[in-house]
């Protein structure tokens, strides 16, 4: 079976072109502010737009395998994991944000935040939830823990996603439009991996039988 | 045809060095191509999925374009008479003042009001008062301008999702209409409904809420001196992404009761419908008086960033009116009727 021959072979320009383009949300977001161009509210439009971006990185990291799955295009899997640590550079960007430039540092504030708002625990916790995985992100750790244990640590990365999709969806005050768009596009990527399971599963048992 | 010269075969590139070469020039178009649809496509995301706007227009839009200019001087330099109550905090400018603002009638963004908002047409422009009032009337916007003098209220404006501005506004108080129409015993509250017409309000095309948008006090509190139906801000009418031509300011309240752009002030019976408290009940009561003590169900409201500066502020019960307006609430409990 021929396969699709898009980026098949070497990719020399794929990870750097990637890790460059990656970089023009925060670029753009520095000289805006530097220009005073984020609006009236410049701290919350920050905030927000980090926010998305970490979502989107996150979504993005996900949907390697999928479209691998479809297309059977290997180089998605090449960036996935520069994808990953993409979504934890911008989660962190947008928590110093909150924590820095919104709050100022009021840890009590942000302590109260963190315990008592349901949006903000979600939000915090997606992000804790991500430290594990960008730590062992390297290849002498995942020989160090194991490739199986570690494909299991990194089953994490749902649960965060689906938390950040959640939080997003608490914080906007009515039209939860935007939000939920993203939460469809994370239910899609899961049912094709979901999909794909059962249908090796099935192309696994015939082999089973005969075995016996 | 000229003859091409033959070329010394010193000349001659080398086909390794030649495919080379063309493998660099591919590898760079590709580079560079990936490098933009990633960069690209991630600066449209942020751009909220539509082409960016750069800025709003500095000149707001919809200044009027069919109202005459009000009969009143340019403002906020001392000239007008600075009514009472008046703040002397420094003024938000009047680009944030008029540029970032909750209008769901025209977007859901802040800056979407200001982009939007030339499609709505203040004039001609009526105002029905009716209800248990002895002197119901559909009135004329400039008749009713011509019933009151204007004056200057610097206020401060505290939106529920936690940010603040000083505004100085043009306008009169409530109490004086409520006066002239007479209202009977039987007025207990005072409701107001915008205008409905999603031709002129393209949002109203969208359900995120129950159009009209409607809102109300109680008597007492429309006819507190510090209530003010406001015309104009910084000396000049109303823009549209305001509220033109008249909106509702209740300055010790969250922003999203000063109803904008007022058709119909109708004197009830009983308390009415409230646009945000139908769209979220436990979020949104029907008094919504400022209160660093009672948080919104999702964030806190102790504290709230003024526009303009880094530091976020305390929040002040009664957004700092307590003392004109606490006695309102005597007996009142303001967690439950937040």
């Amino acid at each position: 079976m021929a396969k699709p021959k898009l980026f098949s072979g070497p990719v020399p320009f794929l990870k750097p072109a990637v890790f460059l383009g990656s970089l023009f949300p925060v670029v753009a977001l520095a000289i805006r502010a530097a220009r005073g161009q984020l609006g009236a509210n410049p701290i919350a439009t920050g905030l927000n737009q980090l926010g998305l971006i970490a979502l989107v990185f996150l979504i993005a990291s996900l949907a390697c395998t999928p479209i691998k799955i479809i297309s059977g295009w290997t180089w998605p899997i090449r960036i996935r994991r520069m994808l990953g640590l993409f979504a934890f550079f911008y989660a962190c960007l947008h928590l110093a944000t909150y924590t820095g430039i919104d709050q100022g540092f009021d840890w009590r504030a942000i302590l109260a935040d963190v315990t008592k708002r349901k949006f903000i625990f979600v939000g915090f916790s997606a992000f804790v939830l991500l430290i594990p995985l960008a730590t062992t992100s390297t290849n002498a750790m995942v020989r160090r823990i194991g490739f199986a244990r570690w494909k299991l640590l990194h089953r994490l990365v749902y649960v965060s996603a689906i938390l950040g999709v959640i939080h997003f969806i608490w914080r906007v005050k009515k039209d939860v439009t935007e939000p939920v768009t993203y939460g469809v596009v994370l239910g899609v990527l899961f049912a094709v991996r979901i999909l794909d399971a059962l249908a090796r599963a099935r192309r696994a048992q015939p082999r089973v039988a005969r075995a016996r | 045809m000229a003859k091409l010269p033959n070329e010394p075969s010193s000349e001659v590139t080398p086909e390794a060095h030649y495919l080379r070469r063309r493998e660099f020039i591919k590898n760079a178009l590709l580079f560079t191509g990936t490098t933009a649809a990633v960069g690209g496509g991630l600066l449209w995301v942020m751009s909220g999925g539509h082409s960016d706007p750069p800025e709003p227009p500095s000149a707001p839009q919809g200044n009027l374009g069919a109202a005459p200019p009000p009969a009143k001087p340019e403002a906020s330099d001392g000239s007008l008479a600075r009514g009472p109550y008046s703040t002397d905090e420094p003024l938000t400018p009047y680009k944030e003042v008029t540029g970032y603002n909750n209008f769901y009638e025209f977007g859901l963004d802040k800056s979407d009001p200001a982009q939007n908002a030339g499609s709505l047409h203040s004039r001609p422009w009526t105002v029905s008062i009716e209800g248990e009032v002895n002197k119901p009337q559909i009135v004329d916007i400039d008749t009713l301008l011509g019933w009151f003098p204007a004056e200057e209220r610097i206020y401060r404006m505290r939106c529920v999702e936690a940010w603040s501005m000083v505004i100085p506004w043009l306008g009169f108080p409530l109490a004086s209409l409520v006066k002239k129409v007479e209202p009977t015993s039987r007025a207990k509250y005072v409701a107001f409904t915008t205008l409905l017409d999603p031709k002129q309000m393209p949002g109203q095309r969208s359900r995120v809420l129950d159009w009209p948008y409607v809102e109300g006090l109680r008597i007492d509190e429309a006819t507190h001196p510090l209530a003010i139906l406001a015309i104009g801000l910084y000396g000049k009418p109303l823009p549209n992404q305001n509220g033109a031509p008249l909106r509702l300011v209740v300055p010790w309240k969250y922003g999203f009761k000063g109803i904008k752009s007022i058709v119909k002030i109708r004197f009830v019976e009983e308390q009415p419908p409230t646009t945000w408290n139908i769209a979220a009940p436990n979020e949104y009561g029907f008094y919504a008086n400022v209160n660093p003590e009672v948080d919104h169900p999702r964030w806190s409201q102790a504290t709230e960033r003024r526009i303009g500066e880094l530091r976020r502020r305390k929040t002040l019960p009664f957004n700092g009116y307590g003392e004109l307006v606490a006695s309102l609430y005597t007996g009142i409990d303001l967690r439950k009727n937040f």
